[in-house]
């Protein structure tokens, strides 16, 4: 098992654990997010062979409202 | 009459620009942002909610992207670093939109821009091809630079975010006016109607709003007075107003064919 952050909250995966998977276990498949890994952008395309390690700081944003 | 607010090479025939936070719900987001009749509308990034259902209705929903030109912002960064990556997170997440809004906050109490921090982000997004519209200071020698940094507008404040003060220093806009090519927005401070109206008599090529419409008792209503402001603003600049003048009494009616005083 690795632990990531996931919006500053420490999350356990399975070693291995590809974005995509992570995505799906959120349930966000299909909803519009971006999502970035230590600071740098991971583009949807790349979600599946991006593979997760310990200790990887992820972001997951959507648009709310605001001026 | 062809009049448009042309950003980048798009044209928009509406010259207000709003925003979609603060309203009780998003059946009254939309509601008013049909009734503003603006195009450009911004939104934040934000973190999404992991404990929160991901099919509860969201913002896209109500505000569609293939109806309206979203303009991701970087409210809340107090840092160029955090407003870039804030930035690149919106084009991955907008399908490569460009068109941005760039803030860089000094502090959380007045929330004035630091003009710092702005400039070095705007250097970084504009050679990363994002398309900036960029929040400042009413200072003209900054607006001046992040012209030549290549912003696609200058989005000066007229007083302070959600203050609702109006314009408070308008020649300080006219400075910035007479200064950059590109267009100038009023960008906060606006909190009534006449605010807009004034900001387009200057000659400001629109008004961005939030707080003045989500605020007012009836935002929809109020959407749509400022969109008759932001409008009417526009047609008195373009008309020319009369000069000012103390006295030099010039009466609308003749002065000749009065009838003669009774009085001797």
């Amino acid at each position: 098992m690795i632990t990531v952050y996931v919006n500053g909250t420490a999350r356990q995966l399975a070693d291995d654990c590809n974005i995509t998977r992570l995505v799906d276990e959120l349930g966000y498949s299909g909803k519009r997010i971006a999502i970035e890994c230590n600071a740098d952008i991971v583009p949807r395309s790349l979600y599946a062979q991006h593979i997760l390690h310990d200790s990887d700081r992820l972001e997951i944003v959507g648009a709310v409202g605001g001026g | 009459m062809n009049d448009h607010l042309i950003i980048a090479g798009k044209s928009y025939s509406s010259r207000l620009l709003v925003g979609t936070g603060k309203y009780k719900d998003f059946a009254e987001t939309r509601t008013a942002l049909d009734a503003s009749g603006a195009e450009i509308v911004t939104v934040a990034i934000r973190r999404t909610n992991l404990g929160q259902n991901p099919n509860e209705p969201s913002l896209l929903d109500a505000v569609p992207p293939s109806k309206f030109t979203y303009l991701p912002n970087t409210a809340g960064c107090y840092t160029a670093d955090d407003a870039v990556r804030t930035l690149r997170l919106a084009r991955e997440l907008l399908d490569g939109h460009s068109l941005v809004k760039l803030e860089v906050l000094g502090d959380p109490q007045s929330l004035y821009p630091n003009v710092i921090e702005t400039l070095s982000a705007a250097k970084t997004l504009v050679s990363e091809g994002f398309q900036v519209m960029v929040y400042t200071s009413d200072d003209p020698i900054i607006a001046k630079q992040l012209e030549d940094i290549g912003c696609v507008a200058i989005m000066p404040l007229a007083s302070l975010i959600g203050s609702g003060m109006g314009i408070l220093n308008p020649w300080n806009l006219q400075l910035i006016m007479d200064r950059v090519k590109v267009p100038v927005i009023v960008d906060a401070g606006v909190g009534t109607a006449s605010d807009a109206a004034i900001a387009m008599e200057l000659g400001c090529a629109g008004v961005l709003m939030n707080t003045a419409i989500a605020g007012a008792k009836d935002p929809v209503l109020m959407a749509s007075a400022m969109k008759m402001a932001t409008a009417a603003g526009r047609a008195a600049y373009l008309a020319g107003r009369m000069p000012k003048k103390l006295y030099s009494a010039s009466p609308s009616s003749p002065t000749a064919g009065i009838i003669a005083s009774v009085r001797s």
